[in-house]
């Protein structure tokens, strides 16, 4: 293949995905741009910001690429039940490790932002709203994950490409939005 | 406990995940250090705001996506690590037409539903511009980092597929959060 059509080729395969996820960017913007209020309250949040939405699509995109290659070994079936363990190993396992890295990157911020001397919300607000966020937002992902990559594989549909785009665009909107409810909900509870 | 059964039980998973999970966690803070930094603007002008997360993560997605092509090229034998390489340059080159595409839609649409929601302070070719420059700049890191990585990972015989793409889209999103600072600086 010439140089052109390597890149004409390139373009046209990756252009649908890549406008997908900015959709979804956008999406998530809009609900960060409307935070500001919540981000003035709590010093320190926007530091987690990066850190919270990047373990999103790096745990449950993970979780998509696993079943997605189980799928294609025949070691699991693409049938919603609670029964299969290795199904409930790799959510589990998912879920323990979005929580958990989510906590201790609230620690990790607040850490840092004192050894810099810079304005911080207490540890125990950010450490409470990474905590809430990092399990609501498993939650969801999790359904959305496990429903997009075994009713696709169903329909013939490779779950290796799904997976990546799925959570490119829910990663972050439900990441942002889990992350103002769980930031209302600590400030109304008497938390900042 | 079998190598299998380790690879589907919680702790199996957790022990190979959690370590490089921190690592890029560590990264990530990084690059929230840098919004912190630039919070007073941020808050002022809400339309660079709705900026922040597509910036990040359109950097780490235009990195995974070229990441995903050179290592499926690299596994079929089709990539040499040569500037000539046809495929290498074509693909290099369809990230930053992807990154001119995308960006300045990206900017207008920031702006737009900025304006819709709550008014904006900037004017619309301001935004498009700081998002046309950080997309431009991040498509050339993008293709650098990940040709970097691409080859490091072949050296030191690690498969691509396992290595790059993390390392690419963490690295790409702190990346995004510095171009994006950058642009703002000049453009804001």
């Amino acid at each position: 293949m010439s140089l052109r059509e390597v890149a004409a080729e390139a373009y046209r395969e990756s252009l649908p995905v890549l406008a997908l996820s900015a959709v979804g960017g956008l999406f998530a913007g809009v609900v960060l741009g409307g935070m500001e209020a919540e981000l003035r309250a709590v010093s320190g949040l926007l530091v987690l910001v990066p850190a919270l939405l990047a373990t999103r699509g790096n745990v449950y995109g993970s979780l998509g690429g696993r079943l997605g290659s189980a799928l294609h070994q025949g070691l699991i079936e693409p049938t919603f039940s609670f029964d299969d363990e290795r199904v409930n190993a790799a959510v589990a396992a998912a879920l323990a490790n979005g929580v958990l890295v989510s906590g201790v990157a609230a620690v990790m911020a607040v850490a840092l932002l004192v050894a810099l001397g810079r304005p911080v919300a207490p540890l125990g607000t950010l450490v409470a709203i990474a905590l809430l966020a990092g399990i609501v937002s498993g939650l969801l992902l999790t359904v959305a994950v496990v429903s997009v990559v075994f009713v696709g594989y169903r329909r013939g549909l490779n779950p290796d490409t799904l997976a990546g785009p799925v959570v490119t665009t829910t990663g972050d909107v439900v990441g942002v939005a889990t992350m103002l409810g769980a930031t209302r909900l600590v400030l109304a509870l008497g938390g900042g | 406990m079998t190598d299998f059964d380790a690879q589907w039980s919680v702790p199996g998973i957790v022990r190979t995940m959690f370590p490089i999970l921190l690592v890029l966690t560590a990264i990530e803070l990084g690059s929230g250090l840098v919004l912190d930094t630039f919070e007073g603007t941020l808050l002022r002008y809400p339309s660079l705001l709705v900026l922040v997360p597509v910036t990040i993560g359109m950097a780490g997605n235009l990195g995974s996506v070229l990441a995903a092509r050179l290592s499926t090229a690299f596994h079929l034998g089709l990539l040499s690590f040569e500037a000539t390489d046809d495929r290498l340059a074509g693909n290099a080159l369809a990230t930053v037409g992807l990154a001119v595409t995308i960006f300045p839609l990206v900017g207008a649409g920031a702006w737009g539903v900025q304006t819709a929601l709550g008014g904006t302070a900037l004017p619309l070719p301001t935004v498009v511009l700081v998002a046309l420059l950080s997309g431009s700049l991040l498509a050339v890191l993008a293709i650098v980092v990940t040709a970097v990585t691409t080859y490091a990972a072949y050296r030191f015989g690690l498969d691509p597929d396992d290595v790059v793409i993390p390392v690419v889209t963490n690295v790409c999103d702190v990346l995004g959060v510095v171009v994006l600072f950058g642009a703002v600086r000049l453009l804001v």
